[in-house]
């Protein structure tokens, strides 16, 4: 195959897996100053992925799309850091709010813009774990989609052949591109950060971010246009207003519950056969194993 | 999830030395690469920030990749197929993982690929690695050879084979054979020139080499037939690929288990020479031993840290008679000598690579233009201070490891004496570390020239002393300048009897006065700059105090002529 432009959807997520006391406010709502920014673990795995059809195919491009605050170029940078080629900041304040469909609507708005042979996002993030945005954008877009990718095992003649990986086993099936994949926890762990490329690009930046630091971002970008990290605002791209942020997104929340997880029974075996034998006969009946 | 970097302040602490400004401005040349090189910082702050943000990187895959597989790589260790090495499956993937983050080549110029990174963040590195899999710290800290090949080779060898070593390539410095161990001298395998084509034969046998199958390595072999000496010895590389090298076996070894210590039959073996014929030995092996003795100083210090890390933790949660026994003085004064011993081995270690940094970096700026009177005073005063403390720290870092690892499987009780916890393989990995790259024997013999020429006490009096030191740490400065006058005491003591077996008789304990002494100025000076340290300093101090007066007292109470009662026939 020729060369692939390759857009990542990628989400900056509070890192929700180590949750201490202070991680939910009291009014049921997620707090953000307590938790780390991060990149979201599954959308690194589709990084991956993305990055190992670059190695394959010369000529491919890797780009990062992420929808956020300011900050969330920080992402941005660090897919740089491990082999994307650069990325687009979809920063705006009509955006604010946006649920799972308003959000597929703008990404899908902005990927018309920017061009695709091929859409690579993480099958959810940590902070929704709602698994809708990536499906949502292959609809908008009118594209095939491949959801719980754990593989891309073959990639030839305009078709991919993806294993998924599905709850009791895994499947392989072909699906033409252009095409949204969403890649599951379990594909490859994504390549580390380079020390090289940390040093290259670590001075990347979105022209809100050179402003802030008081830069001279004209100068920089033009004599190393790497260096430079797309933003668009509502303004960049088409899209219809009332599918926006707050407005567009019909999802409500109604209330949020804190739950705490606590054992509720124990039951003691004895060290037999039988007893033995029973356990796993129950485990195997409630599928917990096998 | 953790980060070997992030969660131990000690290194970002020796990471902002003052010391690290001359350092890095001498090797940016004054940050004059900014327009030719992307990577290259602008500034000062520029730089350190990229030191950093490598080692977090570092930090990160030691921690979450490394560690993670250094049980199973201690398991399975390497194997012999078809003549050549192959790694442990975790080694493999450990060293795909350092590939991809580009950890290699990290003090070579940035024209070879490299990352220009002064000796002080490469042995961060270095440290980072062995606290996570000392054998990887083996295999990837042998990097350093290139800088070897850096310093003296041809810049069509340096351009052949030193991007390659920054890719990924690993390397092997083949000097022992099965009679040629501590005593170089006696190396045997023979390089012939072949007048007609100018290239140069291996034939011969190696012991002993570590990642003997690496892809590029340092063969020191004898080039001048009918020589026995020193003199008939040459430096060569030979490169994998010319695929003339077999490896017949690899040692079943106590520690390090993931490094492949390798017998190598060399049959016929392409090879370049470098440098000058008949400096082999003389001038390039001993830049070699130096830059791993240095390495070998970081991974102890790595071990060691791994070690109290597992002592601490082990004490604070194991209960015994309703408490966790970290309460009981015998345990509490343990970890606490242990922390001070390894504040006391990094402070030392790092001091160290700062010298070999200033000189080393002088050395490559002298061939770029002619150093001026000021800077060639300075080269020389580094490269003697590198020399004499580079086999300081490695024998004390060497040795406290291991006093380390011992007392922080003592505090496991029977538990660490079963293969259910990490401590165990870390007592293996600590036992070679004051064994090779030149035994703790062999550092006393390197470092008592320090000690009979003054040049520690020297360096002592005029810079430690003269260091200012906060009021009520006055006492610990008053302790230290006793250590010192009864170094001269002790020293004037055994020169005295005018007879060198004499002086190697007491070497051991001359030379441990010394570095009791240094350490603890250490210690103190870096009390001044962070108060976390005062206890450290306190402690090691006081610990030093009592060793060097029972040094002092076996000396001044030892008759000369009762050296006879000690000699073994």
């Amino acid at each position: 195959m020729k060369g692939l432009k390759i857009v990542v959807l990628a989400k900056q997520v509070p890192d929700t897996r180590n949750v201490g006391k202070d991680a939910m406010k009291a009014d049921g709502t997620v707090n953000r100053a307590a938790l780390p920014a991060i990149f979201n673990p599954e959308d690194l795995n589709a990084l991956e992925q993305a990055l190992r059809l670059k190695d394959r195919f010369e000529g491919s491009t890797v780009e990062i799309l992420t929808m956020g605050p300011g900050r969330a170029a920080e992402i941005i940078r660090e897919a740089m850091y491990r082999g994307a080629d650069g990325g687009f900041l979809l920063s705006d304040r009509a955006f604010a709010g946006s649920d799972t469909l308003a959000t597929s609507y703008a990404i899908s708005c902005a990927l018309k813009k920017l061009g695709y042979d091929l859409i690579i996002c993480g099958r959810q993030a940590i902070d929704g774990d709602t698994a809708q945005v990536g499906p949502q954008v292959a609809e908008k877009l009118g594209l095939p989609q491949v959801t719980y990718t754990e593989e891309i095992l073959k990639a030839e003649a305009g078709k991919l052949t993806i294993r998924r990986r599905l709850e009791r086993g895994v499947e392989s099936v072909e699906c033409p591109v252009p095409c949204v994949i969403t890649v599951n926890g379990s594909a490859a762990a994504c390549r580390p950060r380079n020390a090289h490329r940390v040093m290259k690009y670590k001075n990347a930046k979105t022209p809100s971010e050179a402003q802030e630091s008081n830069e001279d971002y004209l100068t920089m970008t033009s004599t190393r246009p790497y260096l430079k990290i797309h933003e668009w605002t509502v303004q960049n791209i088409e899209t219809d207003p009332c599918q926006l942020g707050l407005f567009g997104s019909p999802t409500k929340v109604k209330n949020i519950e804190n739950v705490v997880f606590q054992a509720k029974e124990a039951k003691v075996l004895k060290p037999n056969d039988e007893d033995i034998d029973a356990m796993m006969k129950e485990l195997i009946v409630n599928h917990t194993i096998g | 999830m953790g980060n070997f970097y992030t969660d131990n302040k000690d290194i970002k602490f020796h990471l902002d030395h003052p010391l690290m400004k001359k350092i890095v401005d001498l090797k940016e040349r004054n940050y004059t690469q900014a327009q030719e090189f992307e990577e290259a910082p602008k500034d000062f702050e520029d730089a350190i920030d990229n030191y950093d943000r490598v080692l977090e990187i570092v930090g990160e895959i030691c921690a979450d990749v490394v560690n993670e597989n250094a049980e199973s790589v201690d398991e399975e260790g390497p194997k012999v197929v078809d003549g050549h090495v192959k790694y442990a499956r975790g080694t493999r993937q450990n060293l795909d993982v350092i590939n991809q983050a580009g950890l290699n080549g990290i003090s070579l110029p940035r024209k070879y690929n490299g990352l220009n990174f002064p000796i002080v963040p490469f042995i961060m590195a270095a440290e980072m690695v062995a606290r996570a899999d000392a054998g990887l710290q083996n295999i990837w800290g042998l990097q350093d050879c290139a800088e070897t090949i850096n310093e003296f080779a041809t810049e069509e060898q340096r351009m052949k084979y030193l991007p390659r070593v920054s890719a990924g390539e690993t390397c092997a410095m083949d000097l022992t054979e099965p009679d040629a161990g501590s005593d170089l001298q006696a190396v045997q395998l023979k390089a012939t020139l072949d007048e007609k084509t100018g290239i140069w034969y291996l034939n011969g046998v190696k012991r002993f080499i570590t990642n003997g199958d690496g892809h590029i390595s340092l063969v020191l072999a004898r080039s001048e037939e009918g020589t026995n000496d020193a003199r008939g010895l040459s430096m060569f590389i030979y490169d994998r690929n010319s695929d003339a090298v077999t490896v017949r076996r690899i040692e079943n070894k106590l520690g390090i288990k993931g490094s492949p210590t390798c017998e190598l039959v060399f049959k016929d073996a392409p090879a370049e020479l470098v440098g000058d014929r008949k400096m082999g030995l003389i001038k390039y092996v001993m830049a070699l031993m130096n830059a791993a003795r240095l390495g070998i100083g970081g991974q102890s210090v790595g071990i060691a840290e791994a070690a109290y890390r597992e002592g601490l933790s082990y004490a604070k949660s194991r209960k015994q008679f309703g408490r966790p026994i970290i309460e009981f003085p015998a345990m509490y004064e343990m970890l606490s000598n242990m922390e001070a011993k390894l504040h006391g081995i990094r402070t030392i270690l790092y001091e160290t690579a700062r010298f070999v940094d200033v000189y080393k970096t002088y050395y490559f700026v002298s061939k770029e233009r002619a150093l001026d009177k000021d800077e060639k005073a300075e080269m020389k005063e580094y490269e003697k201070l590198a020399n004499i403390y580079t086999p300081l720290q490695k024998l004390f870092a060497s040795e406290y490891a291991n006093e380390i690892t011992y007392d922080a499987l003592q505090i496991h009780g029977g538990s660490g004496f079963t293969k259910d916890y990490p401590i165990q393989r870390y007592v293996r990995d600590a036992r070679i570390t004051n064994i090779y790259e030149g035994t703790s024997q062999l550092q006393v013999v390197a470092a008592i020239r320090g000690v009979t020429t003054g040049q520690y006490l020297k360096y002592i009096r005029e810079v430690y002393e003269t260091s200012a030191i906060a009021p009520e740490q006055e006492y610990l400065k008053d302790i230290l300048k006793e250590m010192a006058t009864e170094l001269e005491n002790a020293t004037d003591c055994v020169t005295a009897v005018g007879n060198t077996e004499y002086t190697d008789f007491h070497a051991r304990r001359l030379v441990e006065i010394a570095g009791y002494t240094i350490i603890g100025h250490l210690l103190l000076i870096d009390a001044q700059r962070d108060e976390v340290y005062a206890k450290s300093a306190d402690i090691f101090i006081k610990y030093g105090q009592a060793k060097v007066a029972a040094h002092t007292a076996f000396i001044r109470n030892f008759n000369p002529d009762d050296l006879g009662k000690y000699k073994k026939a």
